[in-house]
């Protein structure tokens, strides 16, 4: 289904984040992207939806190709129109939109407006606690219905491919345990093809069918997540128990001062 | 009823006609810098070609006055659209700073084009309402005010329907709050940036046509822009409802203020005012009515 190319990403016209990263989705199938922090995971996202070019990135070279189709030239809405959504680190709402708008403003591409309203009620099948808040402003929601609320929003898109951006980031076990149950269903129902980037490799390659392991803009390991598992490596780097805590909080700073840059 | 009462709603009644042009010209400087984080600095002067615009239409051309305003508005419209597409798609990504003084030069452009395509005249309108005012219950209000205010609240209701209900009134919304999140949603962020400027650059023109009924028409016209400022600061910068709210009240403070004491103090005191509220705002309450308090953007 999705098909990542040998793709170098250059930031500000000099730093080379991805250094030449191939990747593949199968038709709907479950794939996981680990790696430290800074290793390029997000920068490979925003490739494949095309936001780079908001961010002073830029695709040197390499091809993405999406169900047969070139789509390394298109602007990022033709990349939604296509099939492709992808949900953000961070748990990026509109903060000053209600839940319910929070949710439709995900189906900007939809033409079928009276279906689209039947699917926001199944998407509060989903997570019911949404459906009670649906008029509040997203601001107001706590950090896990928040990025219940932005996997529901792109849920909505009806999206053939969705693309998770460490959505575990800071939630309590029983909520990841509980949102990961969700994408399981919604890859099981609606065949929907999922890549997930996770710095909680335990989780990730626990989800997924198979996995690619970056460090430094380059895919340094793959394979089918039950043989990366047992690799010796992965059990020293990615599965440690130690250092994980660290790791965590901090690339919650991080990414609190890289939204800041975005913003201004 | 007693004269002193009657004397204060008369104030105030010419003063929400005053702040509903406050409200207008404050909203179509909101619109864009809530979505763009830019200060059109050329607002005036789309409000004084507007005026002339819809004048010639009325004069030279012989388009009723209804036709004409359309027509206005459209033309103004398609001016936005070409504003964002020509000159500032271009500078996208550049520093706010850089774009805003493209806005002053733009401006400057703008009133030298006035300048020799209308020149340099006072012209009158030729007001579509009649003169006489209407009486209620002993306070009298010009029809001119009364079709301002009846115009502005058609066009308030217009906003708010648009912006709650309309998928591209969702989808602006969405790009004020993170431009590159409403990338993800598939919306075409360009698009809602044309829409924008054609947004403002409408009510610009609707200011810039009851303008046109009430004062003279010249180059001159496009500094009234600026009397909007404190109704946007008032107002807290970012917000629509605080545009409006910020306008109204400005307008009805600055009635009161020259009723009761212009009398006392010999003249003046309604002209400044407004900049009176402008520097009391700015000192108390810096993020406005409306506003977040902390500004993220700079
Ligand atoms: N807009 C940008 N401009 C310049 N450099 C950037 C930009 N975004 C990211 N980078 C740099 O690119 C590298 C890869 O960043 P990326 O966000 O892709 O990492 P990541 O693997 O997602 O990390 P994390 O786990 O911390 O989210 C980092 O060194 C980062 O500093
Ligand atoms: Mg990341």
């Amino acid at each position: 289904m999705l098909k990542v190319n040998n793709i170098e990403v250059v930031y500000n016209d000099v730093i080379l984040v991805l250094k030449g990263i191939s990747l593949e989705v199968p038709d709907g199938a479950v794939v996981a992207l680990l790696g430290a922090n800074g290793a390029g995971k997000t920068t490979t996202l925003k490739a494949i939806s095309g936001i780079l070019d908001s961010q002073n990135g830029e695709l040197e070279d390499g091809q993405i190709e999406f169900m047969g189709n070139p789509i390394h030239r298109l602007d990022p809405d033709r990349i939604v129109k296509k099939g492709i959504t992808m949900v953000p680190e961070g748990r990026r709402v509109f903060e000053n939109l209600n839940v319910m708008e929070n949710i439709k403003i995900g189906a900007h591409t939809r033409t079928d407006r009276r279906q689209v309203k039947r699917d926001v009620e199944k998407t509060f099948d989903y997570f019911p606690v949404l459906e009670g808040r649906k008029d509040r402003l997203a601001i107001f929601l706590s950090g896990g219905e928040q990025q219940m609320l932005v996997i529901c929003r792109a849920l909505i898109s009806k999206p053939k491919l969705m693309m998770l951006d460490e959505p575990s980031l800071g939630l309590a076990p029983l909520l990841v345990k509980e949102i990961f149950a969700m994408l399981r269903v919604v890859n099981d129902k609606q065949k929907t093809g999922i890549l997930l980037v996770e710095q909680n490799a335990r989780v990730a390659l626990n989800f997924a069918k198979y996995g690619y392991i970056m460090e430094n803009g380059k895919i340094v390991l793959d394979g089918p997540t039950d043989l990366l598992v047992k690799n010796k490596d992965v059990k020293e780097f990615y599965l440690g128990v130690t250092d994980k805590m660290e790791k965590k909080s901090y690339a919650q700073v991080k990414h609190y001062k890289r939204r800041k840059r975005w913003l201004s | 009823m007693n004269t002193e009462f009657m004397f204060f709603i008369q104030l105030v009644v010419s003063g929400i006609a005053l702040g509903c042009l406050y409200a207008l010209i404050a909203v179509g400087f909101v619109l864009i810098l809530k979505a763009t984080g830019i200060m059109n600095f050329a607002q005036g002067e789309v409000i004084m070609l507007s005026a002339f615009i819809c004048y010639f239409l009325v004069t030279t051309f012989h388009v009723p006055f209804l036709v004409a305003v359309l027509l206005t508005g459209i033309i103004a419209g398609l001016m936005g659209i070409v504003t964002e597409r020509l000159i500032l798609r271009p500078m996208l990504g550049e520093p706010i700073f850089s774009v805003v003084m493209v806005t002053i030069g733009l401006s400057i452009f703008l009133r030298s084009m006035a300048g020799i395509l209308f020149g340099h005249n006072n012209l009158v309108f030729p007001s579509p309402f009649p003169t006489e005012a209407v009486k209620m219950g002993g306070i009298v209000v010009s029809q001119t005010e009364i079709w301002i205010m009846l115009s502005s609240l058609v066009l308030a209701a217009v906003f708010f329907i648009f912006f709650k209900y309309s998928r591209m009134g969702l989808a602006m919304r969405g790009t004020a709050d993170h431009q590159d999140v409403a990338l993800l949603m598939g919306i075409s962020v360009k698009q809602v940036f044309a829409l924008i400027w054609a947004v403002s650059f409408i009510t610009a023109a609707a200011s810039g046509v009851f303008l046109a009924n009430v004062m003279v028409i010249n180059l001159g016209l496009s500094v009234v822009a600026i009397g909007a400022f404190p109704a946007i600061v008032l107002g807290g910068l970012e917000s629509i409802p605080g545009a409006i709210v910020g306008g109204l009240a400005i307008g009805i403070i600055e009635n009161l203020a020259g009723g009761y004491l212009d009398q006392i103090i010999g003249g003046g005191v309604k002209d400044v005012t407004p900049f009176v509220v402008l520097f009391l705002v700015l000192m108390i309450r810096p993020y406005g009515l409306f506003g977040k308090k902390e500004i993220e953007r700079v």
